[in-house]
């Protein structure tokens, strides 16, 4: 058996990620990822196949999407205006058959990895459709009349956001793993791999900052890891003390650059009503 | 000793099937526990759990499986309800609090009693000195006045860094029955859409017009149909009588989902059980409101009822001709919701009290059986019943 995947240099996994993904690896399931948004749950698959050195294949779902066009699309409106026009290539039906990215990951001479991303996005058959070509790895062109089969079983890699529920009959084929919010250590890992050489207490500010604003309480809309570490990126390029962040600084009562944090305005102006309020009650 | 393991899963309804059990066996052939209790756990949960709301529920089974202990496995078929001991205040333990807990012996020998005790209680209790429940003084239970004591249902307790991975159960609170957010409560009622194509001609039929302009021999013949729309309509009813206020947050939140959601939503507000009178926004309450009877003229009966109230008041309010504590009712509450009833056949009740206490209340017994058992808890799976009842 290959390597096995434990992170990368720009990806921290938990040791209970990086299991689900070795078994699915092992085991050739496809895995299901959910998780809070910004937890990297897309970018997993393309750091697997970076850390495990295989090609890519991204299929991003959208609510229009249908699993045909995973597969292949028939391109009939060109092969009528060819018809028209009174082209050759008319004749042969393969010349308008569209590969989709599965066919694609299926056609890969050495393994692929295979994102299907967001997946709850599509309809609710969605998933259905899918059943026999995940299971076995292969489906069939009516078209042409031939079978496409996987010359390498695809490390397959699924997320959703839970809008819709998946079926279970499609649930049981997966392994499934919910990322959860990391803890403040591992969050520490994490800004560290983005930010390598940050001086260590800016980047204790801002995770204390970070973790007590997840913390306050009716939050809208709570700030995930990705806006943390943009949040970051912006202190950074401002330059900004680590004692700015400190929550006794009497001038402002909101951290600063918080529009990377926070992202509407209720949220806003809940903040800065309990800011004012432990202030007031701390004298 | 796997195969007990599996149907201990499913009996504490983690509905693990016989080839994720075949996977996981196939995981384990495969090496990839490695010999670590921690990663077989991580294994065993990637196979066997599909869906993060059984998280908790399979860590409470793995507990109870790997440690053997017989007490817990009583404790699991009964647990205790979130709601139980709902969180009235924002409180927690200070710096000294926690170094008598220490001094008592832990974390780990406190929650080992309690588990022992969990296991001897089976009914709600409040106050007294030995069981758990809400405002006593024994150690366990929450909002109590022992210091020492340990909070159950609470949400932010990091104290229990010690404890395994599985022990810690950090996935309680996403269980389908805890109370939820906007977001779910719209994906809850996504399932209530009905698509129908309606209007104007304006999308393309790409397979039609192939159709036609092959049969027309090549010339194109362009086919429109109109959009798919959502043709779901929802006349919403909804409680601000006063003992609604401690559900106000999660009525809002029903109500804006609701909003987002339906195109064809039409929104009612009344006061403790509808008469004769509804009223379209309810800050201006003391206004006259809209006559009952013309709603039910105005509406057709395509309409899907959904009356949102905790249903908690005097039975008189219900059963008996003046008994409206704001108003004098010519005709008793109950009349006017069997007219709602059965102007609109497809209809539910939707509740924020916890089901824990409907049969204890005679106005909810009451409403209950006026609603022939259509009436669901306002929390994840009640909303899925509801919306299959009106589906």
């Amino acid at each position: 058996m290959g390597r096995s995947f434990d992170g990368t240099d720009r990806y921290i996994a938990t040791p209970e990620l990086a299991t689900a993904v070795n078994a699915a690896v092992v085991l050739g399931r496809p895995l299901l990822i959910k998780g809070e948004p910004g937890t990297g749950k897309t970018l997993l698959a393309e750091e697997i196949a970076r850390s495990l050195d295989k090609p890519l294949f991204e299929w991003h779902v959208k609510s229009t999407t249908k699993a045909q066009q995973g597969l292949y699309e028939y391109d009939a409106v060109s092969r009528l205006r060819d018809s028209q026009l009174g082209d050759v290539r008319v004749q042969d039906i393969r010349h308008y058959i569209v590969k989709g990215n599965l066919w694609e990951a299926f056609e890969s001479d050495v393994q692929p990895v295979l994102l299907i991303d967001e997946i709850d996005k599509a309809d609710i058959e969605f998933p259905n459709d899918l059943l026999r070509e995940l299971d076995r790895m292969e489906f069939y062109v009516y078209e042409t009349r031939e079978t496409v089969r996987a010359r390498h079983r695809p490390i397959i890699v699924i997320t959703s956001n839970n809008e819709k529920e998946l079926p279970d009959a499609f649930l049981r084929r997966c392994f499934f793993h919910y990322i959860r919010f990391p803890d403040e250590e591992t969050m520490t890992k994490i800004v560290d791999v983005h930010f390598p050489g940050l001086k260590r207490d800016l980047v204790a500010e801002a995770l204390r900052t970070f973790f007590r604003l997840r913390e306050a309480p009716g939050l809208k809309k709570k700030p995930t890891t990705s806006e943390l570490l943009d949040w970051i990126r912006l202190l950074v390029a401002e330059d900004i003390a680590p004692e700015a962040l400190r929550g006794d600084d009497a001038r402002s009562l909101l951290p600063p650059l918080y529009g990377a944090l926070l992202k509407n305005e209720q949220d806003v102006h809940l903040l800065e009503q309990l800011v004012f309020l432990s202030r007031r009650n701390a004298r | 000793m796997l195969v007990k393991f599996f149907f201990l899963l499913r009996e504490a309804g983690v509905p693990a099937t016989i080839p994720e059990f075949l996977a996981l066996l196939e995981a384990l052939r495969a090496g990839l526990a490695d010999a670590s209790a921690e990663r077989f756990y991580y294994l065993a949960r990637a196979c066997l759990v599909k869906d993060e709301r059984h998280y908790d529920r399979f860590d409470r089974a793995f507990a109870a499986h790997f440690r053997g202990i017989e007490g817990a496995l009583a404790t699991l078929a009964r647990e205790l309800p979130a709601d139980w001991l709902a969180r009235l205040e924002e409180a927690r333990l200070s710096e000294e609090e926690k170094a008598r807990i220490r001094a008592l012996g832990g974390w780990e020998a406190l929650m080992r009693a309690l588990r022992e005790r969990l296991a001897e209680q089976t009914a709600r209790h409040q106050g007294g000195s030995k069981w758990i429940g809400t405002a006593g003084t024994s150690p366990f239970g929450a909002y109590g006045y022992n210091p020492e004591g340990v909070r159950i249902g609470q949400d932010g307790s990091r104290q229990r860094r010690a404890t395994k991975v599985w022990d810690r159960r950090e996935f309680a609170n996403l269980d389908g029955d805890v109370e939820l957010g906007t977001r779910n409560m719209k994906l809850a009622l996504r399932r209530l859409r009905r698509y129908a194509r309606s209007g104007a001609a304006d999308e393309l039929a790409l397979g039609e017009t192939i159709d036609a302009t092959a049969r027309s021999g090549g010339w194109l013949d362009v086919k429109m149909v109109p959009q798919r729309r959502n043709v779901v309509k929802v006349l919403l009813l909804l409680d601000v009588g006063g003992s609604m206020d401690e559900h106000v947050r999660v009525s809002a939140e029903l109500f804006s989902a609701a909003r987002a959601e339906f195109k064809h939503l039409e929104q009612y507000y009344f006061h403790n059980f509808p008469y004769e009178r509804l009223w379209r926004d309810n800050r201006r309450r003391t206004e006259l409101g809209v006559d009952t009877f013309e709603l039910l003229r105005t509406y057709a009966r395509d309409y899907r009822l959904v009356v949102v109230g905790d249903a908690t008041m005097s039975p008189y309010e219900i059963t008996e001709v003046g008994g409206s504590v704001e108003h004098w009712n010519a005709e008793s509450g109950e009349t006017w919701l069997r007219r709602l009833l059965q102007a609109y056949p497809r209809h539910v009740w939707i509740n924020p009290q916890p089901e824990a206490l409907w049969d204890g209340t005679r106005s909810i017994a009451i409403t209950r059986g006026l609603l022939e058992g259509r009436m669901f808890p306002l929390t994840l799976s009640g909303l899925d019943a509801a919306i299959a009842e009106l589906g």
